[in-house]
């Protein structure tokens, strides 16, 4: 892409130096050349995103304001209704669908003048830290493809970081933006739980879900959430308070800054490697001016019995609407079965391992008997993990520590469930306790003469969204060598 | 969840049944195993206190917000029927539910 990032292609369209079908037309052909490569897209829409794109020049050449993100071209993680292309989570279950609306989140970026380019591949239902269990095939890392670019935002990730696309849409319910920005090298933005309407994201675990941004620069995933925050009569759960401009003051100095950075972070089974880049980070905001102050947050391991609780107990009750009668895959009918058989058939064969191990996990948990045990005492723990966090911020501005405990790993290297499910471990609370977090490259893990991207995790308090971006900015600008783009093309 | 018990593959075709999953039975045995991995390590939930902590079910502890009840535009119908698995004009076509009982 011949633009440093999205922001810098708008401002290009906006200002007549370069026409909207030929910005979109350099990234599209970068994304069908690496696309057979990288396994990002499901879809790459060329003739609607062209026709977009020329909806744009004729907005321009008119003399109208053609919006915000004028020319952008959007990677939509396919989890998110887009009524052109298909919506399929990655799954059998909804091969070929194709919604009859658009997301609020689509709906408001194609509204500034972002262009809808193609849909990106994710675990199924959003279920996974590798993008590996993706039923049209795995998602490779770009800076080494025997690698897993994370999840499950995973093809998002991988658009946003080898500038496959302008700005990337994702979903994160434990991390699923975050950690494949992290094991990506890009920005990847979790929004505060409320503050991005959920209205046309195909929901998983309704009370941690929420839409955020894979750019290129946090002026980008800044520029991206304002123009889709804010409340949603579609969506009860969007916080009814004013967004405050992300934008205004990402130049604000370090100076000042108090970074509180958990005990439990900087842990001895992290990757050596992982800690020594975050360690290098913290001390140069320190130099910057930033005060670090030691917090406490004992919980931290805690996080991921409290998820693997409430996710895949929401999952199950969300995920029940797919039983293959008013939309979706339903199985071959059988002579003598029952309509209870059609439904079992069905999810039986649609849905892969991983969505049928979370939905009957769900199912355990919530049954007569041990709903207390589990579900009750997962929202309990929820509420001190909270007050944990509301305790830290009390000393301290952003939490910052890594995003994931390792740089990418080998493809097929985690076939155990659990061991997948730790991968988590630093990003689950974020959304267990509502606030949001981002994750900003950093630094690289050398990988024999492969460079591997590692990415600091930053956290605020919940709706001081524009104070953890500002954040974000300080940090990128102290690590201008983490700002790279893999090297493509790729064989 | 203090029984630390491992699940049995019983429980799991219940669970399965439960869920409206169909499993084939040379499926139980491994779903078993993982079922049970997690749940023992869920189980490490019991050792924090809780006397007094009220469950948490959502971020923001919003009040549910009434809308005026006003009609709307509709979904086009063909856009949702193009969606369905089996269609009878402008219905959705789903095998016989009464069939057992009649």
């Amino acid at each position: 892409m011949p633009f440093r990032d999205a922001t810098e292609l708008r401002n290009a369209v906006r200002s007549r130096q370069v026409k909207a079908v030929d910005a979109l037309e350099a990234v599209l052909q970068r994304a069908l050349a690496a696309n057979p490569a990288l396994n990002a897209f499901h879809e790459i829409l060329v003739d609607d995103a062209r026709a977009q794109a020329q909806a744009i020049d004729r907005t321009i050449a008119a003399g109208r304001d053609p919006g915000p993100m004028a020319g952008i071209p959007l990677a939509v993680k396919d989890n998110i209704t887009t009524r052109i292309g298909q919506t399929t989570c990655s799954s059998r279950m909804l091969q070929g669908y194709r919604s009859p609306f658009d997301a609020t989140c689509v709906e408001r970026l194609q509204a500034a003048g972002a262009i809808v380019m193609g849909k990106t591949n994710l675990d199924e239902f959003a279920m996974g830290s590798s993008s590996e269990r993706c039923a049209w095939g795995p998602v490779r890392n770009p800076w080494d493809p025997s690698r897993v670019p994370g999840g499950s935002s995973g093809g998002s990730a991988v658009a946003a970081a080898a500038a496959l696309c302008g700005v990337a849409l994702g979903s994160d319910t434990g991390g699923s933006i975050r950690q494949p920005a992290s094991l990506c090298g890009c920005v990847g933005f979790k929004p505060t739980y409320g503050r991005v309407s959920r209205w046309g994201l195909v929901a998983f675990g309704s009370s941690l879900d929420q839409v955020g941004p894979l750019t290129a620069s946090v002026r980008d995933a800044a520029l991206t959430y304002a123009v889709m925050a804010g409340a949603d009569p579609r969506d009860s759960t969007t916080a009814p308070t004013a967004v405050q401009d992300p934008l205004a003051e990402l130049d604000t100095p370090v100076q000042g800054l108090r970074v509180g950075v958990p005990r439990q972070y900087l842990s001895a089974d992290n990757d050596p490697r992982v800690n020594a880049t975050v360690q290098a980070s913290l001390d140069r905001l320190r130099g910057a001016g930033a005060t670090l102050v030691e917090v406490d947050l004992p919980l931290t391991d805690a996080g991921i019995s409290t998820y693997y609780v409430i996710a895949p107990a929401e999952a199950s009750s969300n995920l029940a609407r797919f039983d293959g009668i008013r939309y979706g895959f339903r199985a071959a009918a059988r002579a003598g079965q029952s309509l209870d058989d059609l439904y079992a058939e069905s999810r039986g064969q649609g849905f892969g391992p991983e969505v049928q191990r979370r939905i009957m996990l769900g199912t355990y948990v919530l049954s007569a008997g041990y709903y207390d045990a589990y579900y009750g005492r997962a929202l309990r723990v929820r509420r001190r993990i909270k007050d944990e966090f509301d305790a830290a911020f009390r000393v301290c501005d952003v939490i910052a520590g890594p995003t994931s405990p390792t740089p990418a790993f080998a493809m097929g290297g985690l076939k155990d469930p659990l061991q997948m499910y730790l991968c988590d471990v630093y990003t689950v609370n974020t959304n267990i306790a509502g606030i949001p977090g981002i994750s900003v490259p950093v630094g690289f893990a050398m990988e024999g003469t492969r460079r591997l991207p590692i990415g600091l995790h930053l956290q605020a308090p919940a709706m001081e969204d524009a104070r953890l971006l500002r954040v974000a900015a300080m940090v990128e600008r102290l690590h201008p060598e983490a700002n790279a783009r893999p090297p493509l093309p790729l064989a | 969840m203090s029984h630390a018990h491992p699940l049995t593959t019983q429980e799991v075709a219940h669970v399965a049944r439960l869920a409206r999953l169909a499993i084939p039975a040379d499926r139980l045995e491994d779903l078993r195993g993982e079922l049970s991995s997690v749940l023992g390590h869920v189980a490490r939930l019991t050792a924090i206190p809780m006397e007094g902590v009220e469950p948490m079910t959502t971020p923001f502890e919003l009040v549910n917000r009434l809308d005026p009840d006003e009609p709307g535009p509709c979904l086009d119908i063909q856009d949702l029927l193009r969606n369905a698995p089996a269609v009878e004009g402008r219905c959705l076509a789903v095998p016989k539910v009464l069939a057992e009982e009649s």
